[in-house]
């Protein structure tokens, strides 16, 4: 199978409504052509829906939505030639992998010749060469998401779209699929649209994620601007730990609990919190230059790999530092009901809106 | 240890869900069973009283006796056929409506489903009569001149027989609609096919277990069906069953009835060990 063409994705004031709930507020989207883009959201957030919708099994209540520079909205499903791998795989239980994969292909007439080419082409690539007679119940889950994958790319569609593909995988299964995926991804460059609700999985897969909530896109960035600097809460909350701070803003400078503070966007002035990641924050022995808070320990957790230590700031707000749980660490670490001091620099200290 | 204990235990459950059971198993036993084996055992005896093959010679020698059970499997597969092509559509509009109309249609299905088989029959009669509602009706709108014979014939006999035989049909069909997969019709058709073609490549075959399942009881039932042929058939359409009816009421022939029974049976047990080979019985019960 060689490159695809791919195409841009324009979304615009996209809306549905159930009753009086609003699944999709207007939404605006733009993936790139080519882009590996996740949905990132709660479930009941829109992600699914806006997924739906893309794929038109949902007709929304008003909006445009273009491929390319064809706008789409009105089409029937089957005229959209996009590939879908639905989140229970949907494969035709009745048929063989072969037949399974060949019914794209049996549906635009492609010779039997070239079709069965395609087909083992399209197994070769998934990793289940010779698969092709096997029945869809003697496969396991891993083996299904192939096929499924499969026949989502064998005619070469210009977009795929992807619904949880791999919340029915165990853990390991879902982190190597989660790598052969974006590896197929980056092999045939279709612009390609997944939706999760795996914070980590998205951070590990996409070139952009758009984190969704409340129908509504909250933020759009590469993975990392995201983790770094989420622009709300609710994303940061989403997204990996955090503790957010209640700070005042006075003088140009930040106030937590009456210490000032460095930090990397203070020009932000009305309702703020100060968000920290856990594995930013070091308890005791502050660095020069650091942000220091002293707090109480309330209490401290061993997680194998890392351990967790909660303080209690003097006006009672709670913060966390996580440490990678190597033996002088843990022998270092504090007792409950310590008091001691959580330093973090001021590139780790991000003002985010409440 | 324990393990005399807890196995004393376990069997002790086991024989718990036995006793549960055993009002039913005797029921069987006495009212099934026992009459089936008596009726075995009369069909090997004689007028006189000794034991012989005669009743069974006659229906090899008597070729009416062929035709009997030619028109009972010819009689069935019709039925069968025209509920397969009946009720395969509104199963599949019972399938398509929302949850609540169609349980309300389902109900207008069953209703009659509850009505004792005479009393359906009857009414049949009633409607289908040269002077009945279907006559009276037909010729008045003009679409035909002389009243139809629709009732003491062939076409009376399959009328009655869908009728009742429809239920048995939409029950199975409409649950293997039921049970496919939404997401099948939606994967069809972001492949690339139009509603039309997911039906026939996806839908249609993925229904099938149901039809089988449900023509095969349909066949079945037929194959003994009593009631609706002998009141609306009106002595023209006489399958097994009523042959057998008439050998006992009229020539008090115990044996001779056995016998055809018999038959009917073993023929009935030899095209369901058939059609479970053609496919295999499990996928219509469902994996």
């Amino acid at each position: 199978m060689s490159r695809a063409a791919s195409v841009p994705i324009t979304i615009r004031g996209v809306a549905k409504t159930y009753g009086k709930v609003a699944a999709l507020d207007h939404v605006d989207l733009d993936v790139r052509s080519g882009e590996f883009l996740t949905l990132l959201g709660p479930s009941g957030s829109g992600k699914t829906t806006l997924l739906m919708v893309l794929a038109g099994f949902i007709r929304p209540d008003e909006g445009s939505i273009r491929f390319g520079d064809n706008e789409v909205i009105r089409l029937a499903p089957h005229k959209r030639d996009v590939g879908m791998v639905f989140q229970n795989y949907a494969l035709f239980p009745h048929l063989d992998v072969a037949a399974n994969i060949a019914f794209p292909l049996k549906l635009r007439n492609v010779p039997a010749a070239e079709a069965s080419q395609r087909i083992e082409a399209a197994l070769e690539m998934v990793q289940l060469a010779g698969y092709g007679k096997r029945r869809v119940h003697e496969l396991s889950g891993g083996q299904r998401q192939r096929v499924a994958l499969a026949r989502a790319i064998v005619f070469e569609p210009r977009i795929v779209l992807m619904d949880e593909p791999l919340s029915a995988l165990d853990k390991q299964l879902r982190e190597l699929m989660q790598l052969e995926l974006r590896a197929l991804h980056d092999k045939l460059g279709m612009t390609t649209i997944y939706v999760t609700h795996d914070q980590r999985e998205a951070l590990t897969m996409s070139d952009r994620v758009a984190v969704i909530s409340g129908g509504r896109v909250q933020q759009i960035d590469a993975p990392r601007s995201l983790y770094d600097a989420p622009v709300n809460r609710f994303v940061a909350e989403f997204i990996g730990e955090s503790s957010c701070l209640a700070v005042e803003m006075r003088e140009g400078r930040c106030h937590c609990a009456g210490v000032a503070l460095n930090v990397v966007n203070a020009h932000d002035n009305h309702s703020v919190l100060l968000m920290l990641r856990p594995e930013r924050v070091r308890v005791g022995e502050p660095r020069d230059g650091d942000n220091v808070l002293h707090a109480r320990v309330t209490s401290v957790v061993y997680q194998g790999d890392t351990y967790l230590v909660q303080g209690a700031l003097a006006d009672g707000s709670r913060i966390s530092a996580r440490g990678i749980a190597h033996a002088e660490a843990l022998d270092r670490v504090p007792a409950i009901g310590d008091s001691t001091t959580f330093a973090f620099s001021a590139r780790d200290a991000v003002l985010v809106r409440a | 240890m324990n393990r005399t204990e807890l196995r004393r235990d376990e069997l002790r459950e086991r024989l718990a869900l036995l006793g549960l059971g055993a009002p039913a198993i005797l029921l069987v036993v006495v009212v099934m069973a026992l009459p089936v084996l008596w009726l075995f055992g009369l069909s090997f005896v004689a007028d006189d009283g000794s034991l012989s093959l005669v009743h069974y010679r006659r229906l090899i020698a008597q070729p009416a006796y062929a035709r009997i059970f030619v028109a009972t499997f010819k009689v069935s597969f019709i039925t069968t056929a025209i509920c397969v092509l009946v009720g395969y559509p509104l199963a599949y509009v019972l399938s398509q409506l929302p949850r609540r109309a169609a349980n309300l249609c389902l109900i207008a299905v069953m209703l009659p489903f509850w009505t004792s088989i005479l009393v359906r029959t009857y009414a049949w009669l009633v409607l289908l009569q040269r002077q009945g509602l279907v006559n009276t009706w037909g010729i008045k709108l003009g679409l035909w001149d002389e009243p139809l014979a629709l009732v003491h014939n062939l076409s009376g006999t399959l009328i009655g027989m869908v009728h009742i035989m429809l239920p048995f049909l939409v029950l199975p069909v409409l649950g293997a609609m039921r049970s496919i997969d939404g997401d099948y019709l939606k994967a069809a058709a972001n492949l690339g096919a139009s509603p039309t073609r997911a039906f026939w490549k996806v839908f249609f075959p993925l229904s099938l277990p149901g039809v089988f399942a449900g023509a095969l009881i349909v066949f079945i039932i037929c194959l003994g069906f009593y009631v609706t042929p002998a009141v609306l058939g009106g002595g023209k359409v006489i399958l097994v069953s009523n042959q057998i009816a008439s050998d006992i009421e009229l020539f008090f022939n115990w044996g001779a009835a056995s016998a055809l029974g018999v038959v009917l049976l073993v023929l009935t047990l030899g095209f369901l060990a058939i059609a479970s080979k053609l496919a295999r019985l499990e996928s219509v019960v469902g994996r």
